[in-house]
């Protein structure tokens, strides 16, 4: 049997995460195929069809599908289901959303948030919030998977020339209707994927002073990160929250400053691949996970931090 | 309107995890057990609703053990109505739990149920979706706001770009976010009135319900360890740590 993804897009483009959850449905089984289920998304279509990992694209194209609703994308998936012994998808606010109403409705029991693929019906997932690691195995006969993104290389995305099917439309749902999206625009990499994250807690004391995170972020190319206590006090807007209930990073580099480093946050950073702390109270938690911790007042190391970075004469992007 | 709000009980947020050392699970005799947190919004949010006149009746439900009930009887201290404990035996899975409820929705047909958008414990994120599915009922999932109409709701979502808010008819079913609101604490008269308040018990076996899992545990384990690291004396330090030792920047 088969395995099939279902794709998160803006009918523009794919968003980055589809790509890490390709890489993880194809160890479960080569034969990979993409559902696109959206709006004028030729595009999109396109450049699934060249990711060398995909085998064929399902494109449904229908009105409907002009926003993401997950009643409309649940009745168009089940159409599918039946050829396909995974379905899956990425563990993020879409899939999240998404995959368990598909499960309920082939009385399957979910798998969420795998970070490994031991086999096909075998995988490793973090339970408590990180602080232990399940391996789990799904005795169903059919497998409902949403794939941790961070947890995985995201796949090539050129070379290859898959078969692109369009396939029907299924029905609408009128009970759910999409009002608006605020979305926030920024020029700064994705959280889920830079290379750099800069994270803000409660330390910094108001959303004005979330200015010292920006200036050194701007420098290094970073994102921007909050804890959730930040993101409570109003400093910093949703969309940027690390932890448990929040996103998950594993970037390459991750600078909490003024952020204690309760296990919820730490759930979301601590794989992240160097660690740094600063932070005034040198017994605070995030020191345990830091690699290099700094115990100091932010409001002065910060500034300094990017006064050192300046005399750099060259810093990586 | 009536609403249907359901708590599970966990772990405390504030517990260091222990894993048990035959890989069977975690550590949970003698732990602090509490309401899995994002249901305190849940039950907040439906007490709101009701202050402001909207809602007329709110029932708090648990699936769990014996002692799953205290989450129940909190529940009933800050705000619902009654309660109702469907008792099991064993640890379930968010399909059986999605199915239990679905019966105990057949029963007391509420026009809203509301939960928090994920346990801690396990972090499935799973039970709400199901049942909207179960009963093929709209959901809003990862409540940041609610805004009560008439026959619907205006629910905004918080999503991995920011926000996003649909329309969703009732009934349906609601999963909260930890920032929809600010769980009160319950007042000491509260809690002995909330004494009073009715519990019925069911029994989940009761109900010709599957609950068979489909999940093998096969081993839990710690997750590996960080390396300690090193305290550095200076920014200065740290910016040439980065640079010439970790390479990062």
């Amino acid at each position: 049997m088969s395995v099939l993804l279902i794709a998160e897009h803006n009918n523009k483009e794919v968003k980055s995460f589809t790509l890490n959850a390709i890489t993880a449905a194809s160890q479960i089984d080569q034969d990979l195929h993409v559902l696109l289920i959206g709006h004028n998304a030729d595009d999109v279509a396109k450049y699934l069809s060249e990711v060398p990992l995909v085998k064929k694209v399902l494109h449904i194209d229908n009105e409907i599908y002009e926003n993401y609703i997950a009643e409309n994308y649940t009745s168009a998936i089940l159409k599918h289901a039946d050829k396909y012994s995974h379905i899956v998808c990425s563990a993020n606010t879409f899939g999240k959303n998404l995959m368990p109403r598909i499960a309920a409705l082939l009385d399957i029991s979910q798998v969420s948030d795998i970070i490994k693929v031991i086999a096909p019906d075998t995988f490793l997932r973090p339970i408590y919030a990180g602080n232990a690691f399940a391996t789990v195995k799904s005795n169903d006969d059919k497998k409902c998977i949403t794939i941790r993104p961070t947890s995985f290389e995201a796949a090539e995305t050129t070379g290859g020339s898959a078969e692109i099917e369009k396939v029907d439309a299924a029905d609408k749902t009128e009970n759910t209707k999409f009002v608006n999206r605020e979305e926030i625009k920024s020029d700064r990499p994705e959280l889920g994927t830079a290379r750099i994250v800069i994270s803000g807690g409660r330390g910094l004391q108001s959303g004005e002073n979330f200015k010292l995170i920006t200036d050194v972020a701007d420098k290094l190319n970073a994102a921007i990160g909050a804890s959730r206590a930040a993101v409570d006090a109003g400093y910093i807007t949703n969309e940027h929250q690390v932890g448990q209930t929040g996103k998950v990073v594993v970037p390459d580099l991750y600078i909490a400053v003024g952020i204690s480093g309760a296990i919820q946050h730490l759930a979301g950073m601590k794989e992240s691949k160097v660690i740094v702390a600063i932070n005034k109270d040198g017994e605070a938690p995030i020191f345990s996970v830091a690699d290099y911790g700094l115990e100091a007042d932010l409001f002065e190391a910060l500034p300094q931090f990017l006064e050192e970075l300046n005399k750099l004469n060259t810093i990586q992007k | 309107m009536k609403i249907l709000v359901a708590v599970k009980r966990v772990i405390d947020y504030n517990v260091q995890i222990r894993v048990k050392e035959d890989g069977s699970g975690v550590v949970t005799d003698n732990v602090k057990m509490s309401t899995n947190p994002p249901d305190d919004n849940a039950i907040e949010e439906a007490v709101k609703i009701k202050e402001a006149g909207k809602a007329s009746e709110i029932i708090a439900v648990t699936v769990g053990e014996e002692k799953a009930q205290e989450t129940v009887r909190k529940a009933l201290a800050v705000g619902a109505d009654r309660g109702i404990h469907v008792k099991v035996d064993s640890v379930l899975e968010p399909l059986a739990v999605s199915k239990i409820l679905k019966k105990i929705v057949e029963k007391e047909n509420p026009d809203l149920v509301f939960m928090g958008k994920q346990a801690i414990d396990d972090d499935c994120n799973q039970t709400g979706q199901m049942l909207a599915a179960h009963l093929n009922w709209p959901q809003a999932t990862f409540a940041s706001k609610i805004e009560v109409k008439e026959n619907s709701l205006e629910v905004t979502r918080e999503v991995d770009e920011g926000l996003e808010t649909i329309e969703v008819n009732t009934p349906a079913i609601v999963t909260c976010d930890l920032r929809l609101n600010e769980p009160r604490y319950a007042s000491l008269p509260n809690i002995m009135k909330a004494k009073k308040k009715p519990i019925e018990q069911i029994n989940a076996s009761d109900l010709g319900v599957d609950t068979n899992p489909r999940i093998e545990h096969i081993k839990i384990e710690e997750p590996p360890k960080r390396k300690a690291g090193i305290k550095v004396a200076s920014v200065e330090e740290l910016v040439q740590k980065l640079k010439n030792e970790a390479k990062v920047i």
